[in-house]
């Protein structure tokens, strides 16, 4: 729940930003903001998983601090966000994992990982540091061992990630005024939105770093991070399919379709969050929330690690050391799928939720 | 460059293309900067046919008459020809400097044809000027006060500017002024309108003190426009005395009726359309006791104007909701019985002059009359909201200000608000004070870079 100061925040910011309306031209948040008077829970969760923080409305604003309105629409829809995160969450005990997610925490989560499976490994008997692994990584952690663990760990992201989806589009559809009766969507414009992060850019060519200082790379970094996450695990479901329907198994060769996807895609894992780190640190702190420091770096560090680690197992799976970094891989993986319902990785959904409502309202 | 908002950066930057060396001394600390540009949204500009942001034409000709309308004659029809003529290149100008443009606000459809729009409001516009200022290697004065003027003979020779706690004199060859009127100057308000000043409230910048245009009017300047005007609007009474801009204004006031402090009404809430209606009721509200009334409106009103930023009293009888203004609950439920009385039937249609009206009172609504008989009642404070004076500085087509010998100085400039008073005499026409800005800007800063290079 949004404390009722961060709801009271939003409501003054919407009350000032509903009067003025010179920001509209940048991106959903202000249309959308138009169509409502009154701005409950569910109206300021709707219009803070639509804000891209993008950040150009903050040095627009004429009320922006110190002007005694301290009209902060990024920062603080970014608060509401956070809090909206904390509503959608299953199950909701865990609710409080948001503000805790931080780089260590996450680190040691993997690592964690690890150890169990390293312990496991050696009571199993299997030899940590083979002479002639092969690039068999079934050798190390046996296959019905992998598929019980993923199956258990990714199911269970799924199902809590689908959980908060249900519950954010739910409370998506709660907002609203009669003028904005939600209406199935007919065309793919939200979607297409969300996956061209066309909002990230203010409606110009390039994304915000700090006051009139404006680049491209942010959406490159962040495109590169999603569809590097995209195409490792595009690498995966293959793996799979050729492993149950064909028979076929690993290890594959370097032209195989699982390795190419994987390579493609862990080098855009690697690229993309590496970048977007160092854009972290350039931008301007105004723009966001400073609670959220560990929320955001958490997630792009088990990215790059598990990207990282993945890499490195694939140049090194012929030789001893490729146990201990199948261990190590595994167990980022693992902590990944783990934190995900609890992380930064739902925004990309709740925001694809957000921009599909947008779509069919904005139709209306 | 003294002023750093509109006028005074496109001068700058006019300037500092004919190579001269260019410094802009900005009243206000950097977070305030750009005067009252920074509240402002579009320009109006015209144009013989349709371009990527405006609709139809809008040609010289209109562009002039509606001037000429708007200020009753009151306008120098030389230079308002000047700017009309100049606004035509203004948002391909702006473009170069990194401005970005955008088609009509949701909220300003009607001016899809005349006005372009900033991409974010004037203060992104603000933002793009200074970052072109810097790169092109202009010097920028923040919380820098211009305390006096050095003048010989009609002839600028430097400007005592206090910042950083000494008064240090910067010497030009030529200096443009534009450093805005002097609407913020609330002993100079209290000279021409006693107490009752002091319950105006200012709707820009706290910094347009109007500290350059008196110097250089005790220099022997030659005025321009009536120095006891202002343009004026109703605003929200609880908006801060200064800057609170756009989002303190009120526009229910043709919905319901409007009482004084004594719960009486006393003007034609149903006399005109937006934006006339809009600029009359500042001083309607600054000729009540108190400088103070009340904008009443019932549950059929809700929804149908702007929202102001500050929620309205709201109440389920009329008594009720006087006790929540400070207004005689009698008195005020005696106004809403006769009014409600009085309504003829019609047929409400709030886009046109419609029938709706009242018969018998004094002063009667005269269309848009509805009885206030549906709760939730709602009511909001109005008091008057200053938004520029119109007092200013004689100057002719070269921008030059004029003297009181009728000559004009060598090489004073002036732009924006502090001349607009040559071609705004009275009245207002939405975005032209920015084109005024803009135009005058390019000219007082093309002639004071010649004149400083040659």
């Amino acid at each position: 729940m949004p404390s009722p100061d961060t709801i009271r925040r939003g409501q003054h910011v919407m009350a000032v930003c509903n009067a003025c309306r010179y920001c509209e031209g940048y991106c959903p948040v202000f249309p959308a903001m138009e169509k409502r008077l009154i701005f409950a829970k569910d109206d300021l969760a709707y219009l803070a998983n639509l804000c891209h923080n993008c950040g150009e409305c903050l040095y627009a604003c004429q009320f922006a601090p110190p002007h005694e309105f301290g009209i902060n629409v990024p920062r603080t829809l970014a608060e509401i966000r956070l809090a909206s995160y904390e509503d959608y969450c299953w199950p909701r005990g865990m609710a409080a994992a948001f503000r805790h997610q931080a780089v260590k925490s996450a680190a040691l989560t993997a690592l964690g990982l690890s150890a169990v499976l390293l312990a496991l490994t050696v009571v199993a008997g299997v030899d940590v540091w083979p002479a002639q692994p092969a690039g068999d990584f079934y050798q190390v952690v046996p296959h019905g061992v992998m598929v019980a663990l993923f199956g258990l760990a990714g199911g269970f992201a799924t199902v809590a990630v689908a959980i908060g989806c249900r519950r954010a589009s739910k409370s998506f559809r709660a907002s609203g005024s009669s003028s904005t009766v939600d209406r199935p969507t007919r065309d793919w414009q939200g979607l297409r939105d969300a996956l061209t992060l066309r909002h990230l850019h203010g409606s110009g060519p390039d994304c915000t770093n700090s006051e009139e200082q404006r680049s491209p790379w942010r959406r490159w970094c962040h495109h590169l991070t999603m569809y590097g996450f995209g195409l490792c695990f595009a690498s995966t479901s293959v793996a799979a399919l050729y492993h149950v329907v064909f028979g076929w198994r690993a290890p594959y060769g370097y032209g195989s379709l699982p390795v190419v996807l994987g390579a493609l895609g862990g080098v855009g894992l690697l690229a993309g969050p590496l970048g977007l780190f160092a854009l972290r640190r350039r931008r301007d702190p105004a723009l966001s929330d400073p609670s959220q420091a560990g929320l955001d770096e958490s997630f792009i560090f088990m990215l790059l690690m598990t990207s990282a680690t993945g890499l490195l197992l694939l140049a090194f799976r012929n030789q001893s050391a490729m146990a201990l970094l199948l261990i190590v891989h595994l167990g980022f993986v693992l902590g990944l799928f783990v934190t995900m319902p609890y992380g930064k990785f739902v925004h990309g959904l709740y925001r694809t939720a957000a921009l599909l409502k947008y779509g069919s309202e904005a139709r209306q | 460059m003294l002023g750093g908002g509109n006028a005074g950066l496109c001068a700058a930057l006019s300037a500092r293309a004919h190579g001269a060396s260019v410094v802009v001394v900005e009243g206000a600390p950097r977070v305030f900067r750009g005067g009252n540009s920074r509240h402002t949204r579009n320009l109006r500009s015209m144009h013989d046919a349709p371009t990527d942001l405006l609709t139809d034409a809008y040609t010289e000709d209109e562009y002039v008459s509606d001037l000429v309308r708007v200020t009753e004659g009151r306008t120098d029809q030389e230079l308002a020809r000047l700017v009309v003529r100049g606004s035509a290149e203004c948002p391909a100008w702006m473009r170069r400097f990194g401005i970005r443009l955008q088609p009509p606000l949701r909220g300003t459809l009607h001016l899809g044809r005349t006005n372009v729009h900033f991409l974010g409001g004037g203060k992104a516009l603000m933002n793009s000027y200074y970052a072109a200022a810097e790169r092109q290697g202009i010097r920028i004065l923040y919380d820098a006060k211009v305390v006096g003027l050095d003048l010989a003979d009609g002839r600028f020779r430097s400007a005592s500017v206090a910042a950083n706690g000494s008064v240090e004199a910067i010497a030009a060859r030529s200096v443009v002024l534009a450093a805005g009127g002097f609407e913020s100057n609330l002993d100079w308000l209290r000279e021409i309108w006693g107490p009752a000043a002091d319950n105006f409230i200012i709707r820009g910048t706290p910094y347009n003190t109007g500290v350059v245009l008196r110097l250089m009017l005790d220099a022997g300047a030659r005025p321009v426009g009536d120095p006891t005007q202002f343009h004026c609007v109703a605003v929200d009474a609880r908006a801060p005395k200064f800057d609170g801009g756009i989002v303190t204004r009120l526009d229910s006031v043709s919905l319901g009726i409007v009482v004084n402090a004594q719960g009486d009404r006393f003007h034609d809430e149903g006399e005109d359309f937006w934006p006339k209606r809009y600029a009359i009721w500042g001083r309607l509200v600054a000729q009540q006791p108190g400088q103070i009334a009340y904008s009443i409106v019932d549950a059929k009103a809700i929804g149908h104007f702007m929202p102001s930023m500050f929620p309205p009293k709201a109440a389920h009888s009329i008594p009720e909701l006087a006790r929540m203004l400070d207004l005689a609950p009698d008195a005020l439920a005696r106004t809403v019985d006769q009014f409600n009385r009085a309504v003829l039937p019609g047929s409400f249609d709030h886009s046109s002059l419609d029938d709706c009206r009242t018969e018998g009172l004094t002063p009667n609504k005269t269309h848009w009359a509805r009885p206030l008989d549906t709760p939730p009642f709602w009511g909001y404070p109005l008091r008057p909201g200053i938004t520029f004076t119109y007092l200013g500085l004689k100057v002719d087509a070269r921008a030059r200000v004029v003297m009181t010998n009728g000559e004009p100085a060598a090489n004073i400039f002036a732009a924006g608000e502090i001349m607009a008073g040559n071609i705004l005499g009275q009245g207002y026409v939405a975005g032209v004070g920015m084109t005024i800005g803009t135009v005058f800007g390019r000219i007082a800063g093309d002639q004071a870079g010649r004149h400083a290079v040659a």
